[in-house]
Order: structure tokens, then C-alpha cells, then sequence
């Protein structure tokens, strides 16, 4: 944002300090070294070739002609009996000397073009714009030849050519360029403040663009090199005898047959000083800060193991008969950065569990970890990871009975692929279903979740549906098979409100109908109350507290509850009053310092609660919560040695 | 007032307001213009020539008489009107007249020499498309979340290099490679299939190696996507997730980027063409612009130009079928 409205006076003085020290770095780097190596070697034969082997090259032996390689003829000679190596060496010069030319033409006339539709009216602009848009359709070597045409056979003609077919793609580049430019903010005032065209021209665009353009002439100038190499190889460019390396390709191809060295050569030296062209650009692209360097790979993934050498606790869990058992599930990265840090939670058949936390705490990736998903290089670990009797590690193939409903209900569908096929192909692939059988239950499933019309709207694509018709056909998509639980991240916040509504209404009768578990991760505690038996609160990749959604609204037993809670206006708030907030930030996943996470932002916190973490323990019946001093009193707080209950009351 | 209006025209309006119709009107008003900007270019070059075209064709010792015959004949002593117009009209019979070296009508030698270029281009062009996607493919797959480094290294710098040699210095070194040194297949000109394997190659390698790379990254940005993660949490196997779920969407944006590469891929004939002493169109260009038949050389651009558009247009329609999301957006 400053940099839109910083004047552009700003620009100079900084280029001083950052860009000088890019630039001597960049020299450094292989792609500068060779470049610049690259760059000398050729400057250096253009300019010593024709003084050394000039009259070598020229010397016509009518007792040599036509000889293959030998020690007196590196690439042999030609039909005069010319040494081919010397002519090879001897026409870089002409070569090079064209190219810049002919680069030089269509820079210039690119930037004219290009700029012109800024300077001049907005008709005139328009008439430019849409006749370089036209030029552009054409490939380029058909408008190289017309050109070719035009200006006839030989080397002022190629140039020419050359040069404006260059023009059209560096005009729309250019276009482009000023196009970005001309909105900018200091562009705009100057223009209130009453600068001319010209003078906006040549204080304000040019500058601006000139490096992007310099760059591109760079690498055009590998392109005018090939093309005008084609044309003198097809004979329309230098004439004898004048010769550039095209035209000495097209002098030795006859002879192909026998003397293949002496094709080669010259077509070795473009394909070379191209690449050369190529890397120079590439250096002043980096020297520009146009593209970052590569960054460094991260840090070995293996470096970080979780925890899950102790596999050994599989038996106790197995007796229960939850449906989900999870025990001290952890996400890491690579840098040792742990999303996840060790939760453990049960799901019962039939059970309707919320999951809240701030953004950042790790409810998305404790769900996705579930299902298996963490996105790569996440790496999930834990203790116990039980669904549905099975071993989710040994046996990751959840099939049908897990159903995930995902955020944003735009991007989860394909866009290329018809609703009902991404509903059947689960049919198919898990049921065995036929074709057919397949197509015919995606659309009974559109019917359950309400979409009008199923059979029709099966056979469109998702872009044909709205927002929440989509949520709906990702829901139905989980009720292809039988699911035992449904895994919805955040599944109406991409939606409007009323939607919303019809959503949670969805999921509850899903859930009545089918019998399935839920999991509904939210930072909408109205949505969780609505829809849920049983509340998860995550706080900085932990499970800061686990009790029924009646206690929510007055029980809530951790500060963090508590805060959230707050945190929610009410039919009853007075409009009056500002919204509750929960003072400072989340702490960064990594950034631990040995105590309770939410200490820092606690006005409950003491010593304690800075020196050591606590762990989450039994409070009361059925619930859990992970704090040295909960709100409230309970009979059984365990954890809890001193009651906080005098300060509470206070 | 819509509501009194006749049903055909309720229908008619409709159909006008829908994303299709104005994509279509669109795209085919753009075609019409770039058409007209062809005829007119064609018919153009031959007045832009400096000086007079018709001498410079037959030569400064040609006979005077013979000079204005020739000049009749192509109408060039006309109001330049009336000229155009002529063009214009002949052109829609199919008529270009006549060629100054061959004294044949044009239509007649690009009749006989079109089918030799799309002998080898349309070969060419599907060989890029069966090469270049799965290649792509593959190595986005292999190399995803930067995984194999020294491959993705590997694959970049291959084609990055076999995309940076001209398709016809890349002839040259097939023809040393393949005919010369390995005596395989014959060094040029058309004769039994094995002649079609060196001219087919030189212009596929080039573009297979670019639009790989394009594939690549369009495959990489797709696995990124939050539907590759819906198929993920399907549990569909490998093979339809990246086959059904992955490859129509990067094919259509890959189609878009690699639109241009067709229609260049068209005007390399004309090069490879000359490498092999190929009896197409483009060894006939190249021909008629070194003897100065310039009716020959406005047929010739006016069929290679029109063949560019089309193809353009054709990826284009492709791509809004493929996805229709983007014409709805507007492009």
C-alpha cells in the first residue's frame, strides 16, 4: 500500500542502497557468472575475429574445395575452398551486429506503440490498442515473411522485417506495462496537477517501465537472433557475399551428407548465443528482483519424529465403545513448528461434538488429521488413532463410513466434473456400484439434502449451483455410502446467513436420519450450541476444555470459555456497550514458553500458570478442562489443589 | 413490455442475454476482424513494395509491353478501390488469382502443395499433445510438494533447453544425427513413411518440451486445489483422482497457454519444410518471395494466416466448453 502512494521521487533513493547490493550478488550467482563470461567471449570474437581471420576466411583455394574436417581445415571448406571454422568465427561479428539492430528497431517502435495509447486520445489509444491486439493473433514468422515480402531479399530488408515483427508483442507488453503504471496513485496526481501527456511520458511511465523493458528486449533479443538466422538460412536475408550464420547454414545443408560438422556449426553457434541472450536476461531479471531466488529446500521432513514409538496402548482403548478414540494426536511441521500438540478426545456412536477455537488453534488440522489429510509437509502423529474399531494408521481406508464437509463449498466441488458424477464415482469406487446404479443413488442422495430437481441437476457443474445448493450436493456426497461420522469443517462460513440456517438444519436431520456421528468444527459458538451435545475448545494446538453445550452459555469452567463466551453479543446485549474482546494474540504455533498458553492473556493467571502447563484433567461429571485455577466450584475439581473459588466471588 | 413481446422473441432476447451467446459474439466478431485485417494486409503488401512490383518480378530487361499485359492481368492499373473490391469478391469465389513464375492459378498450387505441410503439422500436432501432457503430468507428480528436487531440476533444465533450439537448427541436427551419422532415415524430400519420422519430430520436440513445462505447472497448481483434497477425503484411487479430477482442469488452462504454440507450430513448417526440401507450402513461400511471385506469396499468407486464426479460435471454443466457468466470467 505505501508503495502505491510513496511519490515516485522515493524510488531513486532507494534503488541506491537494496537493488546495488542485489545487483553485485547477482554477478556472483552461476547464472551471472555465466552470463557475463558469456556476454565477453562473444563481444570479444565479434570485435577480434574479422581483424584475425578475416582474410583466412575470405582466401579462396581452388586445390582445398569442398574438403571434409581435417587438421588444416577444423570444419572443412566450402565450395571455394574457403575454411568454413574461420567464416564460422569471422561472421559473428555481422551476426551480432543485425541482431542488436533489428533489436534495436522493434524496442523502440514497440515502446512508441506500446506508449502511444496514453499520450494520444482515447480513440486514437483504442484504434492502437485493438491493431496490435490483431497483430499479435498472427504467429510471428508469417509476419516476418509478409514483411520479408515487402522489403525484398536482403540484409536492410531482414532488419527491417526482423525489427517490426518485433513490434506488436513488445507494443502489448509495453501496453501492459503503462496500463499498471498509469493507474498508480502518483500517476493520477500528476495528472490533477496538470502535467502534460509528454511530460507524464517522460517523468512518470518511461521510468517506471523501463527496466521490465529492458529485460524484454534482452530476451527478445535471443528470439531476433533465431529469426533472423531462420531467414537468412532460408535465403531471404544476408546475400552473398555477405555472410551471418544463417546464411552459412544454409550454404553447408546441401552438403550435410557429407561434411555434417560444417552444418552444425553454425547452427551450434545461434542455438549458443541464444542461450546466451537468454541468461543475460535471466541475471537482469534477478539483478531487478523480478523473480526471488530460489528458496532454500526446507528443512529435512524426517528431522521431526512424532511421538509413536509407545503403540503399545492400543488394548485399553479398544474395549471402549466409542467411535472415535484419539489419544495425544499431534500435527508438526518441518522446523519443529507443532500445530497439533498432543490432544485427546472420544466421539460416541450417534454423537454430535463441537470443536472451537480462535483461527490458529488447530481445529482444522486436528479434523483433517482424522480423516488423514493433513496437507503435506504436515505430519500427523499420535498415540491412539481409533475409527470405528480399526487402527486408522494400519488401515487409512476410511471408505464411506467418514463423510468430511469442508469450508468453502466454491472450491470443493470440480469445476470440471458434473455434480452427479462426483457424487457416483464414491459409489463406484466403494460400492461397486454400476455405472448406472451409481448415477441413479447421486441423484436419490441430491433429492435427501433437498436440491430441487435432482435428476436435472445432477447433470450440471457445480458452477451452475449456489453456494449453499453446493454445501448441500458436499453433504450428500458423504451420504453416498453409510457414514458412522461426518467431519464438517467450518461448513457455513462461506455462506450467507439464511443459508446458514438451512445448512445446520440439513446436517441435524442427516444425523437424525442416518445415525452418524458429528463433528463440527466451528468458530461460531451460536452454531456449535444450536447443533451440538458436547463441546471440544481448542486454544494454541490443545484442548483447553471439553463440557456439555448446556454449560457453555454459564458453566464454562476456563477463562478461555469464559472469554469466548464473552466474546458473543447477545438478543439481550445492550446495544450500548462495546463488544467484548479477548485482550493480545494467540501465541505463534512453536512459541511456548513452558506454562499455560493462554497465561499471558489471562487476568486469572498467576505464578503458577506461567512456570508449569496444566494438563487436561477430570472437572466434575463428564467434563474436562485444562486450568490450575477454573471458574466456578465443582466437588471433584482435581486438578485443582487451592480453590480459586474466594477470588471468583471478589 | 417483455412480457407482450412474442414468444420466438422472448426466446431470442434470452438467448442474447446469456453468458454463451455473448462469449460466442464475442469471439467470432474478433475472428471477423482479424479475417478482415488478413485480406486487407494481403492485398496491401503488394502496393507496399517500393517501387513497382510488377517490373520487379519480371526484371529490368523486360519488355515494356509485356510490363502493362502483366500489370493488366493483376489489375494493378485500377482506382485502388476498385482494386480491393475486386480482391475482395474474387477471393469469396475462391479465386487468387494468378502466379507471375508458374502462370498457374494460385488456388491450383496450393491445392497440390497444402496436403504435403498438413501431412507432417497435423502428425506433429497430436504427437505434442500425447507427448507434452503426460510428461507433464508425471513430473508434477513425481515432483510435488517439493518432493525430488534434482529431478524437478533435471526436468526443467531438458526442456528448458530443447525449448529454447530453433525447430530448425534442431532439423539440421536430426537429420546429422538420424540420417547422416546413424543412417536411419532418408535425409529429405518426401517419399515412403520413413521420410515423415525426421520432418514430424523437428516440429514436435520444440513445442512438446514448452507446453510439458506449462503442463507441469498448471498440473502442480490443480493438486493444490481444495477438490483434489474433496477426491482425497472420496478415497478415490490414484488413478482417477489424477486422471478424472486433475487432467480436465489443467488441460483447458494448459490449452489456453499453449493455443499459441499451434499456430506457430504451423508457421515452423515453413522452416522445417525448407530443411527437408519438403514439397509444401512452405518451400512454396519461401519460393515465390525470392522470385518475387507476389500473388503466389498473398495466397500462401492468406491460407497460413486464416489457419492461425482458426486454430486460435479453436482452442478458444475448446477451452469454453471444456470449462464453462470462464466464459461465464467474461474473457
Amino acid at each position: 500500500m505505501s508503495q502505491e502512494t510513496r511519490s515516485p521521487q522515493a524510488r531513486p533513493r532507494e534503488a541506491g542502497t537494496a537493488p546495488r547490493h542485489r545487483r553485485a550478488h547477482t554477478l556472483r550467482t552461476p547464472v551471472g557468472v555465466t552470463a557475463l563470461t558469456g556476454c565477453l567471449l562473444v563481444a570479444l570474437v565479434a570485435v577480434l575475429g574479422p581483424v584475425l581471420l578475416g582474410t583466412r576466411a575470405a582466401r579462396i583455394d581452388t586445390d582445398a574445395i569442398n574438403q571434409a574436417s581435417s587438421a588444416a581445415h577444423l570444419l572443412g571448406t566450402d565450395n571455394l575452398g574457403r575454411d568454413i571454422a574461420a567464416r564460422v568465427v569471422v561472421a559473428t561479428r555481422l551476426t551480432l551486429e543485425l541482431t542488436l539492430l533489428a533489436t534495436a528497431i522493434g524496442t523502440v517502435g514497440g515502446l512508441l506503440l506500446g506508449v502511444a495509447p496514453a499520450v494520444l486520445g482515447r480513440r486514437a489509444g483504442r484504434l492502437i490498442t485493438a491493431t496490435v491486439g490483431v497483430l499479435v493473433a498472427f504467429p510471428g514468422l508469417l509476419f516476418l515473411l509478409f514483411l520479408a515480402t515487402v522489403f525484398g531479399v536482403g540484409s536492410t530488408g531482414a532488419v527491417w522485417a526482423v525489427g517490426l515483427a518485433m513490434v506488436p508483442p513488445t507494443a502489448r507488453l509495453v501496453q501492459n506495462l503503462t496500463a499498471s503504471v498509469a493507474g498508480a496513485d502518483y500517476v493520477a496526481a500528476a495528472r490533477i496537477l496538470g502535467v502534460g501527456r509528454c511530460r507524464l511520458v517522460v517523468r512518470h511511465l518511461l521510468p517506471n517501465i523501463a527496466e521490465p523493458s529492458v529485460l524484454y528486449a534482452t530476451q527478445a533479443a535471443g528470439g531476433i537472433l533465431v529469426a533472423f538466422s531462420g531467414l537468412s538460412f532460408l535465403g531471404l536475408g544476408v546475400q552473398p557475399p555477405q555472410y551471418d550464420w544463417g546464411r552459412l547454414l544454409n550454404e553447408q545443408l546441401n552438403r550435410i551428407y557429407v561434411n555434417p560438422v560444417a552444418a552444425l556449426a553454425p547452427g551450434l553457434a545461434v542455438v549458443l548465443t541464444g542461450l546466451m541472450f537468454g541468461l543475460v536476461g535471466e541475471a537482469l531479471a534477478q539483478a531487478g528482483g523480478r523473480r526471488a531466488p530460489r528458496p532454500r529446500p526446507a528443512a529435512p521432513r524426517r528431522a521431526v519424529t512424532p511421538a509413536r514409538e509407545a503403540a503399545a496402548d492400543t488394548v485399553p482403548d479398544a474395549a471402549d465403545g466409542s467411535l472415535v478414540q484419539v489419544r495425544d494426536l499431534r500435527v508438526t511441521f518441518p522446523g519443529g513448528r507443532h500445530a497439533v500438540r498432543g490432544i485427546s478426545l472420544g466421539i460416541g456412536a450417534g454423537e454430535a461434538v463441537g470443536l472451537v477455537g480462535e483461527s490458529g488453534s488447530g481445529k482444522s488440522l486436528s479434523a483433517l488429521a482424522l480423516a488423514d489429510l493433513v496437507p503435506h509437509p504436515g505430519r500427523t502423529g499420535a498415540r491412539t488413532l481409533r475409527f470405528d474399531g480399526h487402527d486408522l494408521r494400519a488401515d487409512p481406508r476410511l471408505g464411506t463410513s467418514l463423510a468430511m464437509v469442508f469450508q468453502d463449498p466454491m472450491a470443493a466441488l470440480n469445476p470440471a466434473l458434473r455434480v452427479g458424477r462426483q457424487l457416483a464415482e464414491v459409489a463406484e469406487v466403494h460400492l461397486g456400484a454400476t455405472r448406472a446404479q451409481a448415477a441413479a443413488r447421486a441423484a436419490d442422495r441430491l433429492g435427501a439434502v433437498r436440491i430441487p430437481a435432482p435428476e436435472r441437476r445432477a447433470r450440471q457443474r457445480p458452477h451452475e449451483y449456489s453456494g449453499g445448493m453446493r454445501q448441500r450436493a458436499v453433504i450428500a456426497m458423504g451420504l453416498m455410502g453409510q457414514p458412522k461420522l461426518i467431519i464438517a469443517d467450518e461448513p457455513t462460513t462461506a455462506l450467507d446467513v439464511a443459508v446458514q440456517q438451512q445448512v445446520l438444519d440439513l446436517l441435524a436431520e442427516v444425523r437424525a436420519d442416518s445415525g452418524a456421528a458429528l463433528l463440527l468444527i466451528s468458530h461460531d459458538l451460536a452454531v456449535v450450541a444450536q447443533v451440538c451435545e458436547r463441546v471440544l475448545v481448542m486454544y494454541a494446538g490443545l484442548i483447553v476444555e471439553d463440557l456439555p453445550v448446556t454449560e457453555l452459555a454459564r458453566g464454562a469452567a476456563h477463562p478461555y470459555t469464559r472469554a469466548l463466551v464473552g466474546a458473543v453479543p447477545t438478543m439481550t446485549t445492550d446495544p450500548g456497550t462495546p463488544l467484548a474482546t479477548i485482550p493480545g494474540r494467540p501465541p505463534e504455533p512453536g512459541e511456548d514458553g513452558g506454562g499455560c498458553s493462554f497465561a499471558p492473556r489471562c487476568d486469572r493467571a498467576r505464578e503458577r500458570c506461567h512456570a508449569a502447563a496444566p494438563e487436561l484433567a477430570g472437572f466434575g461429571t463428564g467434563r474436562r478442562v485444562a486450568c490450575w485455577y477454573p471458574v466456578g466450584t465443582t466437588a471433584g475439581a482435581s486438578a485443582v489443589t487451592t480453590s480459586p473459588e474466594g477470588e471468583t466471588a471478589s | 413490455m417483455a412480457a407482450a413481446a412474442p414468444r420466438p422473441l422472448r426466446l431470442l432476447r434470452a438467448a442474447v442475454r446469456s453468458p454463451w451467446c455473448g462469449f460466442a459474439l464475442r469471439r467470432t466478431w474478433r475472428l471477423v476482424v482479424s479475417l478482415a485485417a488478413l485480406v486487407t494486409a494481403a492485398f496491401a503488401m503488394i502496393h507496399l513494395i517500393p517501387g513497382d512490383p510488377v517490373r520487379a518480378a519480371l526484371g529490368t530487361t523486360a519488355d515494356p509491353a509485356l510490363v502493362a499485359a502483366r500489370r493488366h492481368a493483376l489489375g494493378l492499373d485500377q482506382p485502388l478501390l476498385h482494386q480491393y473490391g475486386d480482391f475482395v469478391g474474387h477471393l469469396l469465389q475462391g479465386r487468387l488469382g494468378d502466379s507471375i513464375g508458374a502462370q498457374m492459378p494460385v488456388s491450383q498450387i496450393i491445392a497440390t502443395r497444402l496436403p504435403a505441410t498438413l501431412e507432417i503439422a497435423v502428425p506433429a500436432f497430436w504427437l505434442i499433445l500425447l507427448l507434452a501432457i503426460p510428461v507433464g503430468m508425471t513430473a508434477a507428480v513425481l515432483t510435488k510438494d517439493g518432493r525430488r528436487r534434482r529431478g524437478e531440476l533435471a526436468f526443467t533444465t531438458v526442456t528448458g533447453v530443447l525449448g529454447a533450439v530453433p525447430e530448425f537448427l534442431l532439423a539440421v541436427g536430426l537429420v546429422a544425427a538420424f540420417a547422416v551419422a546413424l543412417p536411419v532415415f532418408p535425409v529429405a524430400s518426401q517419399s515412403g513413411p520413413a521420410s515423415y519420422v525426421l520432418p514430424v519430430l523437428a516440429l514436435t520436440v520444440v513445442p512438446a518440451a514448452t507446453l510439458s513445462r506449462i503442463v507441469r505447472v498448471e498440473t502442480l497448481r490443480v493438486l493444490g486445489e481444495d477438490y483434489m483434497r474433496t477426491a482425497r477425503a472420496k478415497r478415490l484411487p490414484a488413478r482417477l483422482r489424477y486422471l478424472r479430477h486433475a487432467l480436465p482442469n489443467l488441460l483447458t488452462s494448459s490449452l489456453t497457454l499453449g493455443g499459441l504454440l499451434f499456430s506457430s507450430l504451423l508457421a515452423g513448417t515453413v522452416l522445417v519444410e525448407h530443411v527437408f526440401a519438403w514439397p509444401g507450402l512452405g518451400t512454396t513461400i519461401v519460393q515465390a518471395i525470392t522470385e518475387k511471385d507476389y500473388p503466389l506469396v498473398q495466397g500462401v499468407v492468406l491460407v497460413y494466416g486464416t489457419a492461425a486464426l482458426l486454430i486460435t479460435f479453436a482452442v478458444d471454443v475448446a477451452v469454453a466448453v471444456a470449462d464453462p466457468q470462464s466464459t461465464v466470467r467474461g474473457s
